[in-house]
């Protein structure tokens, strides 16, 4: 049975080490800019990340112009459409979701959620935020070098990345590889602070099986990524050198327009390898606090204990374990040894039994729940869709004689956007509704959710479930235009203009997403403490918006796991976990 | 209720798109008829799980979904069903595995007897090169790339010789020959697809890697780039004609070979 109570004897140990006092800041500079408080920080990753998402926002709109209508945008080029996908990916992936889910909801809810008053590094902390801000600005300034920025792709190959075949060959590639740089930099001093916090900073009784699945989710991708991000970082610096100083880490003998490079004996691959092992980890780091954010979503708004929870808490573990095995099923076709086709095979379509039932237990749920649909509750919802939806397509792709013809392919795009990019944000836009009470202190309007939530799921599904039979039809990725070839039908362009109907329709309805964000904070429903009703600790704060060291005078105390709802015989239909249990009769 | 009719919808609506869908692969021109049975085994499973977990959710959305007096059961786990369900993901996960594997290993076993073909990729133009009579292909190296041997076959390499050197063209093959194609870059990283052969493979630049099939259809097909490799990505493309053994043969006869190229050049050279 799992642990949900504190036991018979109903004693809680005195606490080990001392409660440690914070920097109080003394101005308004340390208390809002130089902020050491994780809270702060997480509104300064969430507010950057956002910004430099609307970026990518508007890339993706002119790569869907691009697409529906080929020759009708004489200011779009073959290079702009390539400097546009690169960057459009690039942000999403690391300056948005990675950002988003670690720096942002990380700072804010794992010291509140393990009962801690803050991160236990919090000049670190707030370095980290500040080096990852300088990380965004060297990106944008890719975009105003002469050439541009890059247009490597996202996956920045090698040797085309540092040629002059591609675009952004004079500074956007340098300016990439040195964001990234400062980027892992950045997140390694957060990262280590999330980890440690979690380990050594949780509250009495707060056992690491007690603890919330959001603090699981994002804790096991912090620590995916410690151990990932070193392959970029190492891959990132070599190319640097590649670039710069002439060394040949991943540049063989070349001839390039029919001038002879001074390269020679590097290996493409090595690169390739590099990558994808920071690559497959990375899809997990966006993931699995997304698994963990959806649980308590689910959880909460089901009025249910999270069905399986030791299952679930494993299932987390299993899954990061393995992601580190898995790497170059992104490589079935890349020239690699086609033997290691055979383990990486096996091992992808392995991971897909501990991430099938994290599915079957949202759903279960569900089952015999008391569903209130509130906007965080459908947009579980249309993550439960979106990502058993890409989930599945991702069978296709690990089994190698299925990727061969699907690779590189509008397929893929459509699995990656549904899988990586749908589902964690819809999480992220759930969270968002569901813990912007406690961080502000007032609801988000709900019929502004309810139709930002509407439009942006059945958009994105009306984007991405169709894309995926362009690319059965063989329609590659990565193409400026389609041209004239042969077996690409006149309906493909009619589809593609509907895509980007749809995309510019969901686009909208994120601007209306703003204005809920910024029109609540000042006419937003009052939400008082704990609105949703719910177990975990950051909704028993003493102030709502939570004040610097969370607690008050005296830290909580957790006797229970995180999920009692609805629990017979309780006067609630929620228990908070530092609720002392009730001597029962006998 | 609307939230579980719009999920059902989503479900059925994905089901119906998958049926009526004009957008569907190729035919088939190659062997590789078993990698369309696999993607279609996938379809299947894949669909009926799809169909089945949005289906349930949409009941328990409908319900389960918030009236007043509800109150959702207490049970944390249910060690029994948690179990019968992660076998039956195995069965099903094992269903697609096997068979894909059982596949993988033909795709990268060549038959005896394929025929060689080497595909040289360069920014942005598909070349070609043919054994020649010698049935043999000569030694290259990028270092040897010169404008009068763009695709640098070693000139003291006697079985270089008579290779047959196709420069921007289209290729041709015999229809009912599997072919192994040996894959090579001088530049960037390139990436050899035909729709229709359903094959595809990556050329890299130091390296040679290789890819086989056996055309099963005459026709003219179009070779697509398939990994990004700079600007013009998205028009590095060439033309691959299947035809019957006497046409090909025809059409062999009427290239040039290395040696006549290298005369030729050496001529072109002499009359400046």
């Amino acid at each position: 049975m799992v642990d949900t109570t504190i036991g018979a004897a109903g004693v809680i140990q005195p606490a080990e080490v001392k409660d440690v006092e914070l920097y109080h800041p003394k101005s308004w500079v340390t208390k809002y800019v130089f902020c050491q408080d994780a809270k702060v920080i997480a509104i300064q990753y969430a507010i950057t990340a956002l910004g430099i998402g609307l970026v990518a926002l508007v890339l993706s709109w002119l790569i869907r112009l691009q697409l529906a209508f080929p020759s009708s945008f004489s200011a779009i080029g073959p290079t702009d459409y390539l400097q546009f996908i690169t960057m459009h990916g690039m942000i999403m992936v690391i300056y948005l979701l990675t950002a988003l889910f670690l720096g942002g909801f990380g700072n804010y809810l794992i010291p509140l959620m393990v009962g801690a008053r803050d991160m236990v590094f919090p000049y670190v902390n707030m370095l980290s935020y500040w080096v990852y801000l300088l990380a965004v600005l060297v990106l944008v300034a890719s975009f105003f070098m002469p050439g541009g920025p890059t247009g490597a792709g996202w996956t920045l190959y090698p040797p085309q990345a540092i040629l002059s075949g591609t675009p952004g060959q004079d500074w956007g590639i340098i300016l990439m590889l040195a964001s990234l740089i400062l980027f892992i930099i950045g997140f390694t001093m957060g990262g280590l602070n999330y980890v440690v916090t979690v380990l050594q900073a949780r509250t009495r009784g707060m056992t690491m099986m007690r603890l919330p699945l959001t603090v699981w989710g994002i804790f096991m991708a912090t620590v995916l990524a410690l151990l990932a991000f070193p392959a970029l970082f190492v891959g990132c610096v070599m190319m640097l050198f590649d670039r710069i100083l002439g060394t040949s880490f991943f540049m063989p003998a070349i001839v390039e327009m029919g001038q002879h490079l001074k390269y020679g004996g590097g290996s493409p691959l090595l690169f390739q390898h590099l990558f994808w092992f920071f690559g497959h980890p990375e899809v997990y780091i966006v993931a699995l606090p997304a698994f963990g954010i959806v649980s308590d979503l689910i959880s909460t708004h089901a009025r249910k204990n999270i069905f399986g929870y030791r299952m679930m808490v494993w299932a987390i573990i299993v899954i990061g374990a393995l992601s580190f095995l898995v790497w170059a099923h992104h490589m079935y076709v890349s020239g690699m040894n086609p033997y290691f086709g055979f383990y990486f095979a096996t091992t992808t379509l392995v991971i897909a039994i501990p991430t099938a039932i994290k599915v079957y237990n949202w759903v279960l749920t569900l089952w015999r729940g008391d569903i209130h649909l509130t906007v965080p509750m459908l947009f579980a919802l249309s993550f439960i869709v979106t990502f058993v939806n890409g989930g599945l397509t991702g069978l296709f792709l690990g089994n190698p004689v299925v990727d061969v013809p699907l690779s590189d392919t509008m397929f893929v795009v459509a699995h990656f956007h549904m899988v990586m990019g749908m589902a964690p944000i819809f999480v992220i836009f759930g969270a968002i509704y569901h813990w912007y009470p406690k961080v502000t202190g007032r609801m988000m309007n709900e019929a502004l959710g309810q139709f930002h939530f509407w439009v942006s799921f059945l958009g994105a599904y009306a984007i991405y479930f169709p894309m995926h039979y362009l690319g059965l039809l063989g329609v590659p990725r990565r193409y400026f235009e389609m041209g004239d070839m042969a077996f690409i039908p006149q309906s493909a362009t009619t589809l593609n203009i509907f895509i980007t109907m749809a995309a510019l329709t969901v686009g909208f309805a994120q601007m209306v997403f703003l204005f809920n964000l910024i029109w609540s904070l000042f006419w937003g429903k009052p939400a008082g403490s704990n609105p949703w009703r719910a177990t975990t600790l950051e909704w028993q704060t003493p102030e709502t918006p939570p004040g610097h060291g969370n607690w008050g005078k005296e830290l909580p105390v957790v006797y229970r796991w995180a999920y009692d709802y609805s629990v017979p015989g309780a006067k609630e239909d929620f228990v908070p976990q530092n609720q002392p249990p009730t001597p029962r009769a006998a | 209720m609307t939230t579980a009719i719009i999920l059902v919808l989503v479900a059925l609506g994905s089901v119906l798109f998958h049926i009526l869908s004009p957008w569907w692969w190729t035919p088939i021109a190659s062997n590789w008829g078993y990698i369309d049975h696999t993607i279609n085994l996938t379809f299947w499973i894949t669909g009926f799980v799809f169909t089945a977990i949005i289906l349930f959710t949409a009941y328990c959305v409908f319900r389960f979904r918030h009236q007043p007096g509800r109150q959702a059961i207490y049970n944390p786990e249910n060690k029994r069903l948690e179990w019968w369900l992660t076998i039956g993901t195995a069965v099903g996960v094992g269903a697609l595995l096997a068979p894909g594997l059982f596949v993988w290993d033909q795709f990268v076993t060549v038959p005896k007897g394929a025929s060689e073909v080497e595909v040289i990729a360069q920014q942005w133009q598909w070349n070609f090169r043919l054994p020649g009579e010698d049935g043999r292909l000569g030694a290259s190296d990028t270092r040897n790339v010169s404008s009068s041997n763009p695709l640098g076959l070693n000139p003291n390499d006697p079985n270089g010789r008579d290779d047959v050197v196709i420069e921007g063209d289209a290729l041709h093959l015999p229809l009912g020959k599997p072919v192994k194609l040996l894959l090579r870059s001088i530049d960037v990283v390139h990436s050899f697809y035909v729709p229709e052969f359903r094959a595809k493979m990556d050329l890299v630049p130091g390296v040679v890697t290789y890819v086989w099939f056996t055309p099963t259809r005459t026709g003219t097909f179009e070779t697509l780039c398939t990994e990004l490799c700079g600007a013009a990505h998205y028009n590095m493309r060439a033309k691959v004609v299947v035809e019957e053994a006497s046409e090909y043969q025809a059409w062999v006869r009427k290239q040039k070979t290395f040696a006549q190229l290298s005369a030729r050049t050496r001529q072109a050279k002499g009359t400046q």
